[in-house]
């Protein structure tokens, strides 16, 4: 039984910010910025974005794409590190946004840049067990990053939705292959505004160690190499970690330059895999092998090989974006305005 | 006083090593150290340690007691003492153990140097390295430990015409001389482009003209010269002919010029004179060079070459391995590493490799007499140690 990835969708803000508007106002190099971490903009959720309306717009669009009735879903996971609530999951708010029906299990993931992955995971388990006929998978974030900070480059936001089922699948899941370790790379205490992170400890012995070793053990289970594949995907932190990790793995730029999103976008952070996924699934051609590797801190990396299948060509892409579409449709704001949007302003009590 | 040698060495390899504690870090130095010596742990009389901020880095004080037990050796009950003398701790810890043989009071002493810094993140590494400023006149108003370096390093440019290029040849030099050993940190060769094109740190030192906060840890074991044949062959054993050690003001800025550090000056003086040895008669020299500048500044105030010159010495190739007077065989702090604690003592264990012609690639030919030069934070601490190829 062929268990896949039935429809997908995909959601970023329109509003961006360029890494030289960081830099600006923190008086750093923008050349060594964009240099040393590949970012040249990231996009900036507007005020009444979140990773619940997020969530509920790439849903949407791999709803409309699949057309199937959102009452046969079985199970919604929703993957973030920036849940609206702390408490009160935001798979019940995405199940009644898009109509789904009660009679579902649901909840929220965490697992870093990686919960996303993770949910496509329970999915296919479920769905490969027969416990469910579809599964709805989202990760999506707004990701913080303290002003100032490294990662004030870097944080985006996005979300990616991907309906996992056996019957029309475009793009069946293979294999997929996690490592996990207790790792404290990067990581956000309760109650704190902004996370931490541990420097350079987060490349060598945290991204670098857990995306190799789930990605070397995949293919040897795929019996795949790097060269049997048309795309490669992975976390995307910044834009310098992916392209070498995957030069390390024997990819080359061919194959990983459709997923390559974070330049242009920042790290979406749970969506930042998967929406590369999503660029490669709109241009990719029935029979195309595509590699996978999320990451997460704290730490593991969940790997996957998928095989499009002839099944994509069905898909009703109409009246829905392509990644390009989105990527290109964009208004670029200020420092202030991103402040202002991001709830970096505190107003005083009387305001 | 008793002539001292060291007759064995040891070193990890220095770099981001995640996967090892301070305590694994000495203890492998010490180790290899005892047995490059010979010398069985019985034999041992006393140890000192060198160790910048093990209080800060890894919350453990208390690192003399810590090592003697961690070497198996706590039921020998010998006096075991930390050394804290910012990126001095190793040098001063190597000086403390000499004077302990020379006196007599102890015929076998294990001295070694440790720095544990990847387990805080970068900010607290940044705000520990200020520690070794004054922290009431310069780290209270932002001063860091590359921003007083960047000081002299405009000033040197200032009064003598000191350019970024050649503050770069320093870094490319050492980097040169790093890829050839087998223990440092960035064992591969950099282009002077690469250097002056690496983001800015504290104008003028970019970042490759920084060494970079690491781990690692090193040792030498020393023994009465009169003992040496006890546990090895004397071809084998390593003379300490001088060791000095001379302070400054804390501050940068209560010393009447900041194009030299008045200490090592001193300090050189006074090694060279007890050793009845002038600059001419260094064959290798390890030196401090924390910053590309420190090591502009050490070779001048050293006495190898004219003060202001140094720029134009290293840009002319002449302190290569290869050179008239090599400086930093080892890769020096830049490109083998610098975990504080560790260095002074990794660079007498280059010496002893080179003058006992066990350096491989990087081996200066027919090398006699070397010096090593370890720097306290801005220059409040200097030691400098000259050695001889037993006769």
């Amino acid at each position: 039984m062929t268990v896949g990835i039935v429809s997908y969708g995909a959601a970023i803000p329109r509003y961006r910010i360029k890494s030289e508007e960081i830099a600006r106002v923190w008086g750093e190099d923008p050349d060594s910025i964009k240099k040393g971490l590949n970012v040249h903009e990231k996009t900036v959720p507007s005020p009444d974005q979140d990773t619940t309306t997020l969530s509920v717009e790439a849903a949407r669009v791999a709803i409309k794409r699949g057309r199937f009735d959102p009452k046969t879903i079985g199970a919604i996971y929703v993957g973030s590190e920036s849940h609206v609530y702390a408490v009160k999951p935001t798979a019940t708010i995405l199940s009644e946004a898009i109509e789904a029906s009660p009679y579902l299990t649901a909840a929220d993931f965490e697992f870093a840049c990686k919960a996303g992955t993770a949910a496509i995971q329970t999915c296919v388990g479920l769905v490969g067990a027969g416990m469910i006929e579809r599964g709805l998978a989202v990760g999506a974030d707004t990701s913080q990053g303290a002003p100032g900070d490294a990662l004030e480059y870097s944080a985006s936001a996005g979300a990616a939705a991907f309906v996992i089922g056996r019957e029309r699948v475009i793009a069946s899941i293979n294999h997929t292959v996690s490592y996990t370790t207790d790792t404290p790379d990067f990581w956000r205490r309760e109650g704190q505004r902004y996370p931490t992170h541990g420097g350079r400890f987060t490349g060598e012995p945290s991204y670098f160690r857990h995306v190799q070793a789930a990605s070397e053990r995949l293919m040897e289970r795929a019996d795949m190499k790097p060269a049997s594949y048309q795309y490669a995907v992975f976390h995307q932190p910044n834009g310098k970690f992916p392209i070498r990790v995957a030069q390390k793995l024997g990819f080359n730029e061919p194959q990983f330059k459709t997923g390559l999103l974070t330049p242009i976008i920042g790290n979406t952070y749970s969506g930042s895999s998967v929406l590369g996924l999503c660029a490669i699934l709109d241009e990719a051609k029935p029979g195309d092998r595509i590699f996978m590797c999320a990451y997460g801190s704290g730490a593991g990396a969940d790997a996957f090989d998928i095989t499009v299948t002839d099944e994509i060509r069905n898909l009703h892409r109409e009246g829905t974006p392509t990644m390009k579409q989105l990527i290109d449709d964009k208004e670029y704001v200020d420092y202030a305005t991103y402040a202002k949007f991001r709830g970096k302003i505190i107003k005083g009590a009387s305001a | 006083m008793r002539d001292v040698a060291i007759i064995g060495q040891g070193m990890t390899k220095f770099g981001e090593l995640w996967e090892r504690s301070l305590r694994q870090l000495v203890t492998e130095a010490g180790l290899a150290a005892v047995k490059d010596a010979g010398v069985p742990g019985d034999r041992i009389d006393a140890m000192y340690v060198g160790s910048m901020s093990a209080g800060r880095f890894v919350g453990q004080e208390h690192v003399g007691a810590l090592v003697v037990d961690e070497a198996g050796l706590a039921h020998h009950h010998i006096p075991s003492t930390r050394i804290e003398a910012a990126d001095a701790s190793g040098g001063v810890a190597l000086r403390q153990g000499y004077l302990a043989v020379a006196s007599g009071d102890a015929d076998v002493v294990v001295v070694g140097g440790v720095e544990k810094m990847t387990d805080v993140i970068d900010q607290e590494q940044t705000n520990t390295l200020a520690t070794v400023l004054d922290q009431e006149w310069e780290a209270f108003f932002g001063a860091t430990f590359p921003s007083v370096y960047a000081l002299m390093a405009q000033r040197h440019a200032h009064k003598y015409g000191t350019t970024a290029a050649q503050l770069a040849a320093v870094s490319v030099k050492n980097h040169e001389h790093g890829a050839m050993n087998p223990n440092a940190a960035y064992p591969f060769a950099i282009t002077k482009d690469a250097v002056l094109k690496s983001p800015m740190v504290a104008d003028p030192l970019r970042m490759l003209d920084c060494a970079a906060n690491l781990d690692g840890a090193a040792a030498v074991v020393l023994c009465a010269a009169d003992k040496v044949a006890e546990f090895t062959r004397k071809d084998r054993a390593v003379k300490i002919l001088a060791s000095h050690q001379a302070s400054d003001t804390l501050a940068m800025h209560d010393r009447a010029s900041i194009t030299e550090l008045a200490a090592t000056k001193h300090a050189a003086k006074r090694a060279y004179e007890r050793a009845r040895l002038t600059p001419a008669d260094i064959d290798v020299a390890e030196v401090h060079d924390a910053f590309t500048i420190a090591e502009i500044l050490a070779i001048e105030d050293l006495g190898f070459y004219a003060k202001g010159s140094g720029g134009a010495a290293a840009e002319k190739g002449l302190t290569s391995w290869k050179g008239e007077k090599p400086v930093n065989t080892s890769g020096g702090l830049k490109a083998r590493g610098h975990p504080p604690g560790a260095t002074g003592v990794a660079q007498a264990a280059e010496i002893v490799q080179q003058l006992r012609g066990e350096a491989g690639k990087r081996q200066v030919a027919d090398a006699e007499i070397g010096l090593a030069h370890n720097v306290g934070g801005s220059g409040g601490t200097a030691v400098v140690t000259i050695f001889g190829r037993m006769k």
